[in-house]
C-alpha cells in the first residue's frame, strides 16, 4: 500500500468511509464463498436435501449484493481520492509560484492533474480490495480446511506460500532486465508519434515515404524486444497457474484414494475440492491486478512529489505590513535570486531605485534576468539575499494578494482562459460591461472584439475562437486597463512576436496606460524603449548600464 | 533513423497475411485449450471424488487420476502459450495498423496543422487494436469454446440441464457484455464533455498561473475547477455503480444457474456422480465467461478508437495526386503562378484570392504582409501541401496538378512553418534534408545558418527532441534553416527565417541569407524589411490579395502598408 495514499485515505473522511465499505464488502463477498461451498458440497453429497438450494441461492444473492456495494464504494473511493488530490495539486500551484513552472513541467502538471490521476482507478477499485481479500480469505479457507481435513490443509498450507515466494523470485531475477527493456520499449513506442508529428518536415524534404520502411523496422524491433520482456514477465503468472492447478491435483487425487478406502466422507471431499482453489484465487487475482495498479502508484508518486515540494514565495505569516497608499517608490537592495537546481544566480546583487511615476525599460538578452526582476516585484520569487522595498516596506512581510491588487501585469505570453472575451478582460475584478468595453477600446482591442461572432460574449481559450498573437496581447493589455486603480505597471515584452502594425498599436495603448503610474517594461524590441524615461540594461543577472533617455522631439524623429 | 538512404520497399505479401491469421488461430487455440483444461480438471476431479465415494476398484479411477494430473499440468502451460502468442499477434496487428495509418498520412495527408494532443491521441488509438485482440477477441473465443464444451458435456448427462446452462452462459456471456458495451458507449458520450471541461479548467490554472496570481483571480479559478471536478466525479460514480451492477448480475446468474441445474438433476433422478460433475462443470464454465462483461465495456472504447482511425484514413488528402504523373520538368526551373485562389474551408474567405507570381531562375521574391494575409498559404501551395481551387501553378509550363507532389517538393522546398526536431542525433536531424551530404556540406550548412556555435557546444551526436537536449526556439529555427540550405532546392522557400531570434542575431542572419541566396531562385516570407533593397520583387499581401508589388525603392516612395511598416520599423529599431 502506498504510504502517502494511505495517510491521505485516513485523513480524508469521504475517502476513508468509502474505502472501508469497499474493502469490507470485498472481504465479506470472499468469505461467503465458504458458505457457498459448504452448501453446495452438502447438496451434492446428499447430506443436505435440495431444500438447501434456497439458502444457497440466498448466499449467491448476498455475494452479488456485496459485489455491487464493493463496486459502488470503490467508485466513490476513487472519485473522492482523485478530487482531493486534484484539488490539492491545483491549490498547490499558487504556492509554488508561477515563475517556477517551466513549459515542460506545466504540460506534465496539466496531464497529471487531469487524466493522469485516472491511473489511480485500477489501484483503488481493483488492487486495494484484492489485497484485502488476499489477506483474509486464504486464511479463512485454511482454517476451514484444517477443521475438515488435515491432509488437504497441510498440502494447501505448504503450497500456498510458493505463490508469493516464486513470484518474488521470478520478479527479483527479472526486475533489472525488465526495467531496462521497458525503458527501451517506451523509446521505441515513442518513435511512431515522433514521425507522425514531424510529417510536415519529412514531407518537405521528400523523406515521408521512406519513413514507412523505418516504421516497419522499428515496429519489428519493438515487437521482438517486447516479446523478450514478456516471455520473462509472464513466467511469474505461469508459476502461479501451475502451483494453483497442481495443488488441486495434489488435493484431489489423495482425497479420491482415501474415499476409496472409506476413510473420508464424500461431503468433506467435495468441500475440500470446492474450497482448495479458493485459497489460491485471491493471490492470483491480486497478481493480475498488480501491473495496472503500479501505474496508479506512479501517478500517486508524481502527485505527492509535487505536493511535497518546497514552497516558493512563502510569506512569513507574522508581521504583515502594509504598503502606504499612493504610487510607491520601488527599491531593490543587493538582491540576489537563485532558482533551485541552477548554479548561476538569475539576479546577482542588484540594487535599483525606481521613483514613483517613473517609466523604466529593462533591456538585455533573453535569460539575462529581466523577467526574474518582474517576478520579484510580483512576489512570484523571493530574494535569496537582499531585499525589495516598496513604499519603504519590505515586500517579504506584505500580503502578496494585497500588493498584487495594486499592480497591473502583462506577461510575455498572456494566457486566455476558457470563457468569454469579457470574462478574460475583467479577470479578477468586478468590472461592469461598460468598463470592460472601455478597457478593450483603450487597449486597441475594441475593433476586433466587435468583429467577433458574438462580440464580448464570444468564448475564447483553448477550444474557443482563434485569436492572433497581437489580438491576445491586446486583450491582456485590456486586462491592465480594467484595473484603473493599479499604481505600478509591469509589462514583459508585450510586443514580442508581433508584426510592426500590431506593435505600433500596443505601443500607443501602453503609452496611455502608463500615464500617472510607475511603469516597468521589459523590452526585447526597441519600440518600447521609446516610451521610457530610463533604460536599464541587464546582463547575466547584473545591471550593466542605467541611463536616462534624452528624448528626440517628435518632429525630428523621422530624420 | 531519419537519414539512412532509401532502401527497397518490401510490401506486405499474401503469405504474410495468412501467416498472421495462423498466429491468431494458434493464440486462440492455446487460450481455448487453457480454459478447456481448467474445465476438464474440475470435471475429472469431481468425477474422481464422487465415483471414489462409491468405492469401486482402483482401476476404475486410474483414467480420472491421470486426467486430473494432465489437466492440472497443461492448463498453466497453455495459458502461458496463449499470453505470449496473443501479445505477439496483437503487436503485429498494431504495427500493421500504424503502417496503414502512416501510409495514408504520408503522401500529402489530411492532417494540416493538428495539435500535438490530437496527434498523440491518434497514435494512442492505434494501441486499441492490441486491446481488441488481447482483451476482447481472444477472451471471447476462449469463453465461447469453454461454454460450448460445458454445454455439450451437460447435454450428454442431462439435456434439460444443458439448456439451463446454455441460458445462463448466454446471459452472462452475451447479454451482459452487450449491456456493458451499450452502457459504456452512452457513458463515454456523457463523460467526454465533462472531462474536456475539467481539462480546460486545469490547463487554465496551470498555464495561466501567472495571470491568475497577478490579478488575484486564483481562488475563483480553483473553485471553477472544483465544480468541474465534482460534475465529472458524479458521472464517474454513477458509471461505476452501473459497472458493479453488471458484475453482480454475473455472479447472480452463475450461482442461480448452478442451483437450478442441481435442482433439475435431482428432480430427474440423476445419479450422484453425474450431478456433481454437472454442477461443478457448470460452476467453472462461467469463469472465462464472466470477464466478458468487462471486455464488452472495453470494446466500446476500442471500436470508438478504430472508428476514429478509419475516419482519418478516409479523409481525402489535402492534395489530389494525378493517376499518372507527368514527367518532372527538366532544366532551369521557371515557376508561373497565375490567379491562384486557395480556400481552406468553404464558409470562410479564401486564404489566397487571385495571386500571380513569376519566378524565373535566380529571381528572389520577398512576401510581406500582416499575419493571416496568406503568406504561408502561398508557400504551401507552391510546395503542393495545399491544393488550390482555381488559377494555376506551372513549372516550365507543366501544370503542377499533373505532377506528383513529391516531384514538386523535390524542387521547391525549404524552411517551412513549424519545423520539427526529431528524437534523433543532431546529425540525423540535419541529414534528413540531405541523406547523401558529406561532413563538409553539413558543416557549411550549419555555418551559414549560424548554428555552428551550438554544434560546437553540443557535438554532432547529441540527441535532440523529446527526452533529448532541449532546443530553444531560435536554435530550432536555425536548425531548420540549415536543413533548407543543405537541401539546396531549385526554388528555396524561407518562411520567416529570423522568427524567434533576438534582434542582433536576426539582423545578422538575414544579412547572411540575402547574401547566400544571391543568384538562387528564392521566395522569402518575412516581416523584417531591412535588406529587402536587394531582392528583385517584393509582394505585399493583405487578406489573400496582392496589395502592392515592386522593388523596395518603389514601394517606399508611395503611401501604403509597406511604407507604414518600413517607417514603424525604422522607428522601432532606432534607424533614424
Amino acid at each position: 500500500m502506498h504510504r502517502d495514499l494511505l495517510r491521505l485515505a485516513r485523513t480524508e473522511q469521504a475517502v476513508r468511509v468509502h474505502l472501508f465499505a469497499c474493502v469490507a464488502a470485498a472481504v465479506l463477498a470472499g468469505l461467503l464463498v465458504l458458505a457457498q461451498a459448504e452448501l453446495l458440497s452438502g447438496v451434492l453429497s446428499g447430506a443436505l436435501t435440495t431444500a438447501a438450494l434456497i439458502p444457497l441461492a440466498l448466499v449467491v444473492a448476498a455475494r452479488a449484493l456485496f459485489g455491487l456495494v464493493q463496486g459502488a464504494a470503490a467508485g466513490r473511493t476513487a472519485t473522492a481520492l482523485k478530487s482531493v488530490l486534484r484539488h490539492r495539486l491545483l491549490a498547490r500551484l499558487g504556492g509554488l509560484g508561477p515563475a517556477r513552472l517551466t513549459a515542460r513541467r506545466s504540460g506534465e502538471l496539466v496531464t497529471l492533474a487531469g487524466r493522469g490521476l485516472d491511473a489511480l482507478d485500477p489501484y483503488v477499485t481493483g488492487y486495494l480490495p484484492a489485497v484485502a481479500v488476499a489477506g483474509v480469505v486464504p486464511v479463512a479457507v485454511l482454517v476451514r480446511l484444517f477443521a475438515a481435513d488435515l491432509g488437504t490443509a497441510v498440502i494447501v498450507l505448504l503450497t500456498l506460500p510458493l505463490i508469493p515466494v516464486f513470484g518474488a523470485l521470478v520478479g527479483w531475477r527479472t526486475k533489472e532486465v525488465t526495467d531496462r527493456q521497458w525503458r527501451a520499449l517506451s523509446q521505441l513506442g515513442g518513435h511512431f508519434l515522433d514521425v507522425v508529428r514531424g510529417l510536415p518536415t519529412l514531407r518537405a524534404f521528400g523523406r515521408a515515404r521512406y519513413q514507412a520502411t523505418v516504421i516497419r523496422q522499428v515496429a519489428d524491433a519493438h515487437r521482438s524486444a517486447t516479446m523478450r520482456t514478456l516471455r520473462v514477465a509472464f513466467l511469474s503468472s505461469l508459476v502461479l497457474e501451475l502451483v494453483a492447478s497442481l495443488s488441486l491435483a495434489l488435493v484431489a487425487v489423495p482425497v479420491g484414494l482415501r474415499l476409496l478406502s472409506g476413510s473420508l466422507d464424500l461431503r468433506v471431499a467435495l468441500l475440500v475440492l470446492l474450497l482448495a482453489p479458493e485459497a489460491y484465487l485471491p493471490l492470483r487475482a491480486m497478481g493480475t491486478k498488480f501491473h495496472a495498479a503500479m501505474e496508479g502508484v506512479a501517478a500517486a508518486d508524481d502527485a505527492f512529489a509535487v505536493l511535497s515540494g518546497t514552497e516558493a514565495g512563502a510569506v512569513t505569516a507574522a508581521a504583515r505590513s502594509v504598503v502606504p497608499p499612493g504610487v510607491p517608490e520601488i527599491r531593490l537592495e543587493g538582491v540576489t535570486v537563485r532558482y533551485p537546481g541552477r548554479e548561476d544566480a538569475a539576479l546577482a546583487d542588484v540594487s535599483l531605485v525606481i521613483a514613483p511615476g517613473e517609466r523604466v525599460a529593462l533591456a538585455g538578452e533573453s535569460g539575462a534576468g529581466k523577467s526574474t526582476l518582474l517576478h520579484l516585484l510580483l512576489g512570484f520569487v523571493t530574494p535569496s539575499e537582499g531585499r525589495v522595498l516598496v513604499g519603504g516596506v519590505d515586500l517579504a512581510g506584505v500580503d502578496p494578494d494585497l500588493w498584487r491588487a495594486r499592480l497591473a501585469f502583462v506577461p510575455q505570453r498572456p494566457h486566455l482562459f476558457a470563457g468569454t472575451v469579457a470574462a478574460n478582460i475583467a479577470l479578477g475584478s468586478a468590472a461592469s460591461p461598460e468598463e470592460v468595453r472601455a478597457a478593450a477600446v483603450a487597449a486597441r482591442a475594441g475593433e476586433f472584439v466587435d468583429a467577433l461572432p458574438e462580440g464580448y460574449a464570444t468564448v475564447i481559450g483553448e477550444r474557443g475562437a482563434d485569436l492572433s498573437a497581437g489580438q491576445r496581447q491586446r486583450l491582456a493589455l485590456a486586462r491592465a486597463f480594467c484595473r484603473p486603480e493599479a499604481e505600478v505597471l509591469l509589462l514583459d515584452e508585450p510586443t514580442a512576436r508581433l508584426d510592426g502594425r500590431s506593435e505600433a498599436a500596443i505601443v500607443e495603448a501602453t503609452r496611455t496606460l502608463a500615464e500617472g503610474r510607475t511603469a516597468i517594461i521589459v523590452a526585447h524590441r526597441p519600440a518600447m524603449l521609446d516610451l521610457a524615461d530610463r533604460v536599464v540594461r541587464v546582463e547575466g543577472g547584473r545591471i550593466v548600464s542605467d541611463r536616462a533617455v534624452t528624448r528626440v522631439p517628435a518632429a525630428l524623429a523621422g530624420e | 533513423m531519419y537519414s539512412t538512404p532509401t532502401g527497397p520497399d518490401a510490401a506486405p505479401t499474401a503469405p504474410a497475411a495468412s501467416k498472421g491469421r495462423g498466429r491468431l488461430v494458434a493464440a486462440a487455440a492455446a487460450g481455448a485449450a487453457a480454459e478447456l483444461a481448467a474445465l476438464g480438471l474440475i470435471a475429472s476431479a469431481a468425477w474422481l471424488i464422487t465415483r471414489a465415494a462409491q468405492q469401486p476398484e482402483l482401476a476404475a479411477l486410474s483414467v480420472a487420476i491421470v486426467a486430473v494430473r494432465a489437466f492440472a499440468t497443461t492448463r498453466g502451460l497453455f495459458r502461458y502459450g496463449e499470453r505470449l502468442a496473443g501479445h505477439d499477434v496483437a503487436l503485429r496487428a498494431q504495427a500493421a495498423t500504424r503502417e496503414r495509418l502512416y501510409e495514408s498520412l504520408a503522401p500529402s495527408g489530411p492532417l494540416g496543422h493538428r495539435g500535438a494532443d490530437l496527434l498523440s491521441r491518434m497514435v494512442d488509438d492505434t494501441d486499441a487494436v492490441q486491446d481488441l485482440l488481447v482483451r476482447c477477441l481472444l477472451p471471447a473465443i476462449a469463453g465461447a469454446v469453454t461454454a460450448a464444451a460445458a454445454v455439450t458435456l451437460a447435454a450428454f448427462l442431462l439435456p434439460a440441464a444443458a439448456l439451463l446452462l446454455l441460458a445462463g452462459l448466454a446471459v452472462a456471456g452475451v447479454a451482459l457484455p452487450a449491456g456493458t458495451n451499450a452502457a459504456a458507449r452512452r457513458w463515454s458520450a456523457r463523460l467526454a464533455p465533462a472531462r474536456a471541461e475539467l481539462a480546460a479548467r486545469v490547463a487554465d490554472l496551470v498555464h495561466g498561473a501567472a495571470d491568475l496570481a497577478a490579478y488575484g483571480a486564483g481562488e475563483r479559478a480553483l473553485a471553477a475547477s472544483a465544480r468541474a471536478d465534482e460534475r465529472l466525479a458524479a458521472l464517474e460514480r454513477r458509471r461505476s455503480l452501473a459497472n458493479a451492477a453488471a458484475l453482480a448480475a454475473g455472479t447472480l446468474v452463475q450461482g442461480l444457474t448452478v442451483a437450478a441445474i442441481v435442482l433439475t438433476a435431482s428432480r430427474a433422478g440423476l445419479g450422484q456422480v453425474p450431478t456433481a460433475v454437472l454442477a461443478l462443470t457448470a460452476l467453472v464454465s462461467f469463469e472465462p465467461v464472466l470477464p466478458l462483461a468487462a471486455a464488452g465495456e472495453r470494446l466500446a472504447e476500442v471500436t470508438a478508437a478504430l472508428r476514429r482511425l478509419r475516419e482519418i484514413r478516409a479523409t481525402p488528402p489535402a492534395v489530389t495526386e494525378p493517376a499518372t504523373p507527368a514527367a518532372p520538368p527538366e532544366g532551369p526551373l521557371t515557376v508561373q503562378v497565375e490567379d491562384l485562389v486557395v480556400r481552406h474551408t468553404a464558409d470562410r474567405a479564401p486564404a489566397l484570392d487571385g495571386v500571380s507570381l513569376t519566378l524565373t531562375p535566380g529571381r528572389r521574391v520577398a512576401v510581406v504582409g500582416p499575419s493571416g494575409a496568406g503568406k504561408s498559404t502561398l508557400l504551401a501551395a507552391l510546395m503542393r501541401v495545399t491544393d488550390f481551387s482555381s488559377g494555376s501553378i506551372a513549372l516550365n509550363g507543366v501544370d503542377v496538378r499533373d505532377l506528383s507532389p513529391d516531384d514538386v517538393r523535390a524542387r521547391i522546398t525549404g524552411l517551412t512553418q513549424d519545423p520539427y526536431v526529431f528524437r534523433a542525433s543532431l546529425r540525423d536531424n540535419l541529414r534528413l534534408a540531405g541523406p547523401e551530404a558529406g561532413e563538409e556540406e553539413l558543416a557549411a550548412a550549419v555555418r551559414r545558418a549560424r548554428l555552428d556555435a551550438f554544434v560546437e557546444r553540443t557535438g554532432w551526436d547529441v540527441t535532440l527532441g523529446e527526452d533529448g537536449r532541449t532546443v530553444s526556439g531560435g536554435q530550432l529555427q536555425r536548425l531548420a534553416l540549415a536543413r533548407a540550405l543543405l537541401r539546396d532546392p531549385e526554388v528555396l522557400l524561407l518562411d520567416e527565417p529570423a522568427e524567434s531570434l533576438d534582434e542582433t542575431t536576426a539582423d545578422a542572419l538575414m544579412a547572411d541569407l540575402l547574401d547566400v541566396t544571391h543568384g538562387r531562385t528564392t521566395v522569402l516570407v518575412t516581416h523584417r524589411l531591412r535588406g529587402l533593397e536587394d531582392v528583385d520583387e517584393i509582394v505585399v499581401l493583405a487578406e489573400g490579395r496582392v496589395a502592392q508589388r515592386g522593388r523596395h525603392e518603389e514601394l517606399v516612395s508611395v503611401p501604403g502598408y509597406y511604407r507604414d511598416l518600413w517607417e514603424s520599423e525604422a522607428l522601432t529599431s532606432g534607424r533614424h
